[in-house]
């Protein structure tokens, strides 16, 4: 930790999202970097090459976003803290390797920065076209967490949690972001960072262990070169990672270890932010740079007398489904309107957890690439609740 | 279960399990020691034999070439 | 007369219990030796290397081995090599890849490192095909061959993979064959303690694949015939460019010093964390 106050030492920081992203993956640990220049996400990158090095971290721009993800995995076996970000392009071209690092339980973190796709799209205003991706990029069964911050202090705090939710649960952690959140300047107030939580992976204890991979409760996970002679591959493999391509019940074993090391600790790993729930008849659900714009309308519309919450998801995946439906459960819920800068993606999922028990309705921006105008949304508000 | 013939102090030693009946030890041997026979190996294949093991002067030659580790010299006492 | 158990010499260098995956004559299993004979004549504490393999035939090479190793993404296995060397630069670490995986999707990461001279031991199996997936046309397969998928003769022509890396700026470029054992045991035993990129291409008998399409399976018949298409770089100065075309061109082509990237890297921190304190 000393080493960091080279870097930054407590204090109020006027800074921008970008940066504060860099500064959460340093003091969470991150000793590696790789990138490609993408916009929005390159500020990232300019300020982790300015750190590392201070600190004896690795910083390297590889030659595409392929190499990049694929340096972090191999960075992460030697025991590093590594992490990488981009934006939807470079996020679609990491999307193998994503897989390999899920296959593989290798701890990383992935900062998705959106911009408005599809394709080159627009590349310095916000969407948020990438949630689906981040669910379903990569290809085959797997389960993945994926976190968006909703502003700069945010985005700090969410890069030190994504690198303590992929230590403690061995998987890749992307953190949703976008051009507005990344490039947009707030103060921050850097504590004192002692009073961080920081979590480092299981290592194995004794030289004869083997058995590295698929546990539920997570296997320890050794560091190349002490010994261990791990055998690491993207193939369907064993407890001791050994690969086995003929038997199908390798498959199945596999999969759903990797569904259930998520799954079994769910309510450890997923977050909600709730505000003005009490006598709430309709609430507004939102994520990432939205959830801004969705809070201001809320307490207009608070002042106004209507009975409105706010429920702002922290973790998009795993969906926080229990969260969800426990929010509604006194019964004075009659609709919920979710509210994203896209054509309608985790309304899917609110829908598939609520819709036999209230309403569910979309609403996204008037303009696509821009965050719903506050008064926009208490218009709409006021048309839903008749 | 393997083959191990020994000639003075050279002992050349046949894995069955292993080999893969390629032929290239019998092909490379500079003094035609090795021959395809008919014994057949557990996976089917035709494993090599050692008929001139006299002549064996421990060149390796098989042991470097074999694809499978398969066969392979040990040099006795004297 | 078998009086008691005799163990491969290289026995403990094997992983216990892992069945040779190979094609009956297949290089690999000769490739596979002369990286064991290489690292027991350096006499290398197998727990400091860490092999990298790609996707493909080759890529299965270290699954023999009884030491750490990391199967990738195709084409990929340079870039995760590159990860581990910069996040601990007193492992050795050594690629294992093939001609598409290295050379046709892995193009670009082998060029990159090479220009970097990233101190990783780069050997590339050139059977002249895609072997795993059935016999397709690959960026080093011959002009006029036919394969799966240039059922007609392919129409375009090979790499020259030693000179396209030696431009790219690698530090140490060899290319033998499988033939060549103790040349090449020799050469990665260089390429193993040469401080930047090393490359070593050996060019590898696939009967199954290769062979199908010369009409020649047999893998001893297939392996002297790669001797035989073989020529020293020095001879091939002699001989005259149309002859030259169907040979192999063998020897070490670059050797040179050069500072490698871990060091270089580790002099700028060194340099960073100097101006840090004034």
């Amino acid at each position: 930790m000393n080493e960091i106050s080279e870097i930054i030492k407590p204090g109020n920081y006027l800074m921008m999202g970008n940066e504060a992203c860099a500064l959460g993956a340093i003091i969470a640990g991150c000793r590696f970097f790789a990138f490609y220049p993408i916009t929005p996400a390159n500020e990232i990158a300019e300020y982790m090459s300015i750190y590392l090095p201070k600190i004896g971290g690795i910083y390297i721009q590889m030659e595409d976003e392929i190499s990049s993800i694929a340096s972090v995995i191999g960075a992460s076996w030697t025991g590093l803290k590594a992490m990488t970000a981009t934006s939807g392009p470079g996020f679609t071209l990491m999307q193998e390797n994503i897989g390999h690092a899920i296959m593989t339980e290798t701890p990383c973190v992935i900062v998705d920065v959106q911009r408005c796709g599809p394709s080159t799209g627009t590349p310095a205003l916000p969407m948020q076209g990438d949630v689906y991706q981040a669910r379903r990029g990569s290809h085959g069964e797997y389960e993945i967490i994926a976190l968006a911050p909703s502003s700069v202090k945010d985005t700090l705090l969410l890069t030190i949690e994504a690198f303590n939710l992929s230590e403690k649960y061995r998987v890749p952690v992307i953190i949703l972001s976008d051009a507005l959140i990344g490039h947009m300047m707030e103060n921050v107030e850097i504590p004192d960072l002692s009073s961080i939580k920081i979590i480092n992976r299981k290592k194995p204890s004794k030289l004869d262990e083997s058995q590295f991979f698929l546990s539920e409760d997570i296997s320890p996970m050794p560091t190349l070169g002490s010994g261990y002679k791990v055998h690491i591959t993207g193939s369907t493999h064993d407890e001791k990672g050994i690969r086995n391509v003929y038997d199908p019940i390798y498959v199945d074993n596999l999969v759903h270890k990797i569904y259930a090391k998520i799954h079994k600790h769910i309510d450890d790993i997923v977050k909600i932010e709730t505000r003005y729930l009490d006598n709430s008849k309709v609430l507004l659900l939102s994520y990432g740079s939205v959830a801004r714009s969705a809070l201001h309308a809320v307490k207009l519309a608070r002042k106004e007398g209507l009975k409105v919450g706010y429920v702002k998801l922290i973790t998009l995946w795993p969906f926080p489904e229990k969260l969800i439906s426990n929010m509604i459960n006194n019964g004075e819920v009659e609709k919920i309107i979710v509210l994203e800068n896209n054509m309608g993606q985790i309304v899917n999922e609110v829908k598939r957890v609520l819709h036999k028990d209230i309403e569910v309705k979309f609403l996204p921006p008037e303009v696509l690439g821009t965050i719903h105008d506050p008064m926009y949304i208490l218009e709409n508000l006021k048309k839903n609740m008749g | 279960m393997s083959i191990i013939i020994k000639n003075k102090s050279i002992e050349i030693v046949i894995d069955e399990e292993k080999c893969k009946g390629c032929g290239i030890c019998i092909a490379l041997c500079p003094l035609k020691i090795l021959v395809k026979s008919d014994k057949l190996s557990s996976q089917g294949f035709n494993l090599p034999f050692p008929i001139n093991r006299d002549k064996c002067i421990g060149c390796r030659i098989c042991e470097y070439y074999c694809p499978d580790f398969a066969i392979y010299i040990i040099e006795g006492e004297k | 007369m078998i009086s008691k158990v005799y163990e491969h010499p290289l026995i403990k260098y094997l992983r216990k219990g892992i069945r040779q995956p190979f094609c009956s004559g297949c290089g690999n299993g000769i490739i596979a030796q002369c990286i064991l004979r290489a690292i027991n004549d350096l006499k290398v504490d197998m727990k400091k290397i860490v092999f990298v393999s790609g996707i493909g035939c080759s890529g299965w090479i270290p699954t023999l081995f009884n030491a750490d190793t990391l199967h990738t993404t195709h084409g990929r296995p340079i870039a995760f090599a590159t990860g581990v060397k910069l996040g601990n630069p007193e492992l050795k670490v050594v690629v294992l890849t093939g001609d598409g995986d290295g050379a046709a999707i892995g193009g670009n990461h082998l060029i990159h490192a090479a220009r970097r001279n990233i101190e990783i031991l780069t050997i590339l199996v050139n059977n002249r095909i895609y072997g795993m997936t059935g016999g397709q046309v690959a960026p080093t397969t011959p002009h006029g061959m036919k394969t799966t998928t240039t059922p007609y003769g392919n129409i375009e022509c090979p790499f020259d993979l030693c000179k396209l890396v030696e431009a790219a700026g690698a530090a140490y470029v060899a290319r033998w064959t499988t033939f060549h054992v103790k040349q090449l045991i020799s050469s990665i035993k260089k390429g193993f303690l040469k401080e930047g990129f090393s490359f070593i291409e050996i060019v590898s008998q696939c009967p199954i694949q290769y062979g199908k399409y010369i009409d020649l399976q047999e893998p001893a018949k297939l392996l002297l015939m790669l001797k035989d298409l073989s020529i020293n770089k020095d001879k091939a100065k002699t001989i005259n460019e149309k002859e030259l075309k169907e040979k192999i061109i063998i020897g070490e082509f670059v050797d040179r010093e050069v500072i490698g990237f871990s060091k270089a890297y580790e002099q700028l921190i060194i340099k960073v964390r100097e101006k840090r304190n004034e």
